[in-house]
């Protein structure tokens, strides 16, 4: 495992390699491509936290629990709440900031707030060719040239290796409340879940679990303020139905989440971003033996399908994707990790990756053949 | 500002390009005539003037892509074109190039409340597209003060902001998918109404490109449901310094303001004469608003007057009903207004850590006496977003040269306090060759890169964002095959 201890080691490390490598943080979600390893680890330290510009900025290879704990000083959050795939995939290792940022992690706040991608200010990166870029900055607002930041976010470690990041963070809430309406099927779920989103009341989760039929609904806020939006949710929807406070609200979004539900269960997990809407058609068409769980108002799908499902082609054309996210070696020979791409977007992401990693040796394979 | 020389053999071809692109267009979408080519001369940038070409107004995304691929294969460069409101010549033509103007296509193709999605052709006005779903009390976030006038497609290719973009974030954080053409004419469909990229987040780097990527034709935009109210509270500070700390320390207590706007004292003077808001006169007058419900809103002007009474104000005066917030945004509102009618203005647009706001408008005032130019601060306090504007005399010869000297070095020290040339109206030309300053050779061979993924003959809108001496070895080869 190649270990670089700064920037400018890691630069002549990718200079110098010949064959490919696979990139990673704390290796916490297992990747599985052929080469030598090489880990951010060693690149970390918080560089700059300030709470009254709502910024932090961090080596790439800094656990994202220090990135917390440094932020929960100020009574400040990674307000798109990412999760934790230890429990889902069954890995060890230390989740770090900046596998975060290379996969554009989020979790159910996304649905309000953004993804990671959406509070990204600026980065610094190495490319395939062992070149050191910085893109963006560590302001709020900033137009200035192309936006690699976004390009690089999600790439997944295949345009370059990030060294440093930079984040736009957000105060905690004093409070937060969750509404469960029990016994829904998925066609009412999202029907409760648009009407919620679509209300006035800021809510910053909606999810469904399979098990129960529990539509869940997230408020969060000063405390008077929170009582008072969940007065009017439940006027809104109609419901009496039991309301979770504090702890018990912050435990169960946590288990969303992680998705720990499917953690000791058999079987693959899929993670498929579709328009809210379609969602009640498509988990239909994911068929017999897949259950599934909804996140982001319905607009999130993560299904648990018997090893060896291509889930995509039961789904067959929609609009969105589906990624692989658990399965065995036999699967993963099998089906792409990723959704395959319409041609001409093909073309320009194989263009781009041409340009960044030239010699083809970060993570060939991963996002595309 | 320089620009590079008009292409003589493209010159030379424009009756076959003209004749070409009247077959696949009506005659009354292509412009052709120097007297009518004219109306397209500048943007916003008004220093900046040169008729184009040819013009031609398409009505669809069919027709981009019919005339893209003209214009590829005559080897004509296309600059596109939304409102011509850009503040940074984004969208100022050169000589040989064509004017893709998107402005007839301005259709609402979908309303989903459920889904909380429009869809829109990129022609029409980031007004009208709120205007198209206020029946049901939903609005688009992003809100530059041109909203009036701004096309869709010059905020997504600006990646503009506006002055909520504190809670609400910019055009990047609120665009969900685009329909765009490629130079060669390639329809292309990046997003949707669902959330985030399944690969590379292609649809990221498309905004803010500033139309050298691709002609983005329909764009889907996330919709959200108006808060239930809003209120802003005024307070005026004896010093800068003393504002700073009090935007810093609303910040820290956990309470987050839709917007946070901060005057200087020249600017308060100016607006006062202008508009007669009943402003104090003062060192710094930050305005600030909160939203959300009734409670919501109690509680957040309670803690924020709170924080203000501790740091000395000399006014301090919350709104009570909907005509004093009125009045309290009256003078801000009419600030570019009120400098219009004292003088001539630049607008500058430079981002800084909010914590280095007291240095950087020190310095500001001490470049001004030794630049000769007065200076009005108005400011997004609460993300660092400045807007320097520096009052000169147009007919005054050499004034023009001086305020873009003085401007030049604002936006440098912008950059030397940890902040950035842009945070809203892009590079274009006007900040063009002060890149260097912010990047090095490496990083603008990374972004210069991208473009060679979508345009490898560098034709759209190859003049701007990367200084000419940088992006000239790319123009050359564009030049050099025709
Ligand atoms: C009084 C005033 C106030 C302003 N306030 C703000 C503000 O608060 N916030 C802010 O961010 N900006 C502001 N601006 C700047 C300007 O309004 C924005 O940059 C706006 O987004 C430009 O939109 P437009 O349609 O006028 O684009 P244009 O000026 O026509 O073009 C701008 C750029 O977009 C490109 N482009 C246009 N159409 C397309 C297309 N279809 N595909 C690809 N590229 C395209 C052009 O080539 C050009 O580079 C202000 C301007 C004025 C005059």
């Amino acid at each position: 495992m190649l270990t670089p201890k700064d920037e400018n080691d890691l630069a002549q490390m990718i200079r110098g390699a010949a064959s490919p490598l696979v990139v990673q943080g704390g290796g916490t979600r297992g990747m599985q491509v052929a080469g030598t390893g090489l880990t951010t680890a060693g690149l970390t330290g918080i560089t700059l936290y300030e709470p009254g510009a709502l910024t932090i900025v961090a080596r790439a290879g800094t656990p994202v629990a220090e990135v917390e704990a440094t932020l929960a000083t100020g009574n400040q959050r990674l307000a798109f709440e990412p999760m934790d795939h230890r429990p889902l995939l069954g890995t060890a290792g230390t989740p770090t900031i900046g596998g975060v940022v290379a996969a554009n992690v989020s979790g159910p706040r996304r649905i309000a707030v953004g993804a990671a991608r959406d509070f990204m200010l600026g980065l610094r990166y190495v490319d395939g060719q062992g070149t050191i870029v910085k893109n963006g900055g560590r302001v709020m607002k900033n137009v200035t040239g192309y936006d690699l930041v976004r390009l690089l976010t999600g790439s997944h470690g295949t345009l370059g290796v990030i060294t440093e990041v930079s984040l736009k963070v957000l105060p905690c809430p004093e409070t937060e409340a969750t509404l469960v309406l029990p016994g829904q099927d998925i066609a009412a779920a999202i029907q409760a879940m648009s009407a919620a989103l679509g209300s006035p009341f800021e809510v910053t989760g909606a999810a469904h679990v399979a098990a129960g039929g529990r539509t869940l609904l997230r408020l969060e806020g000063f405390g008077d303020s929170v009582a008072y939006r969940m007065g009017r949710l439940r006027d809104l929807l109609r419901a009496d139905d039991a309301v979770l406070q504090g702890d018990e609200s912050t435990a169960e979004w946590a288990a969303l989440r992680d998705v720990t539900a499917f953690a000791a269960a058999p079987g693959d997990v899929w993670r498929v971003s579709v328009k809210p809407s379609d969602a009640p058609g498509i988990v239909a068409r994911m068929g017999d033996g897949v259950q599934v769980q909804l996140d982001w108002g319905g607009g999130m799908i993560w299904a648990l399908a018997p090893a060896g499902t291509d889930l995509r082609a039961r789904i067959g054309a929609f609009s969105g994707h589906a990624t692989l996210v658990r399965a065995d070696a036999a699967t993963r020979a099998a089906l792409p990790v990723f959704q395959p791409e319409a041609a001409a977007v093909a073309a320009l992401s194989a263009g781009l990756r041409a340009q960044f990693d030239p010699r083809g040796i970060l993570n060939p394979g991963l996002m595309a053949a | 500002m320089e620009m590079p020389a008009p292409n003589p053999v493209v010159l030379a071809r424009k009756a076959r390009v003209v004749a070409r692109l009247l077959d696949v267009l009506p005659k009354n979408a292509v412009i052709h005539d120097d007297a009518e080519t004219r109306a397209y001369e500048c943007d916003a940038l008004t220093a900046y003037r040169c008729p184009p070409m040819i013009v031609v107004l398409p009505t669809s995304t069919a027709e981009v892509s019919d005339i893209l691929r003209i214009c590829h294969s005559e080897g004509v460069p296309v600059v596109p074109r939304g409102s011509g409101t850009s503040l940074a010549g984004g969208a100022l033509p050169t000589a040989d190039c064509v004017i893709l103007g998107v402005a007839r296509m301005n259709d609402v193709l979908e309303v989903d409340y459920d889904n909380r999605i429009i869809r829109v052709q990129t022609g029409r006005t980031n007004l009208s597209v709120s205007g198209a779903v206020a029946e049901e009390d939903f609005f688009y976030a992003p809100d530059p003060s041109s909203q009036l006038a701004c096309a869709i497609a010059g905020n997504i290719a600006m990646n503009s902001g506006g002055a909520h973009c504190l809670k609400y974030g910019v055009t990047t954080n609120n665009l969900m998918g685009v329909t765009m053409v490629l130079m060669d004419g390639t329809v292309v469909e990046m997003g949707g109404a669902h959330l985030d990229a399944g690969g590379l987040d292609l649809l990221g780097v498309i905004c803010g490109s500033e139309g050298q990527l691709g002609v983005v034709t329909e764009a889907t935009l996330r919709i959200l449901r108006k808060p239930e109210g809003a209120r802003p509270i005024l307070m005026g500070y004896d010093s800068n310094e003393v504002a700073g700390e009090v935007v810093s320390v609303i910040i820290k207590a956990g309470v987050l303001p839709v917007a946070i706007e901060f005057m200087d004292r020249p600017c308060i003077e100016a607006c006062e004469a202008f508009a007669k808001a009943g402003y104090p006169m003062c060192e710094a007058l930050l305005i600030v608003e909160v939203e959300g419900s009734p409670a919501e809103i109690d509680h957040q002007l309670g803690l924020i007057k709170e924080i203000a009474a501790r740091h000395n104000p000399v006014e301090l005066r919350e709104a009570q009903d909907a005509d004093e917030a009125g009045r309290i945004w009256l003078g801000r509102k009419s600030a570019f207004g009120a400098m219009g009618q004292i003088n001539d203005y630049m607008c500058l647009d430079g981002t800084i850590p909010v914590s280095s706001l007291p240095y950087v408008l020190r310095r500001i005032g001490e470049m001004s006496k030794e630049f000769g130019l007065d200076v009005a601060n108005v400011f997004h306090a609460g993300d660092g977003n400045m807007h320097p504007l520096i009052l000169f005399d147009a007919n005054k010869p050499g004034d023009l040269e001086r305020c873009e000297a003085f401007g030049a070095e604002i936006l440098k020290l912008c950059v030397e306090a940890g902040g950035c040339l842009t945070g809203e109206h892009g590079v274009g030309i006007e900040k063009r060759d002060l890149m260097v300053h912010q990047f090095t050779a490496e990083d603008l061979e990374a972004q210069m890169a991208v473009k060679d993924v979508f345009d490898p003959a560098w034709l759209l809108n190859p003049a701007k964002v990367f200084p000419l001496t940088v992006s000239a070895p790319r123009r050359a080869v564009a030049m050099a095959a025709e």
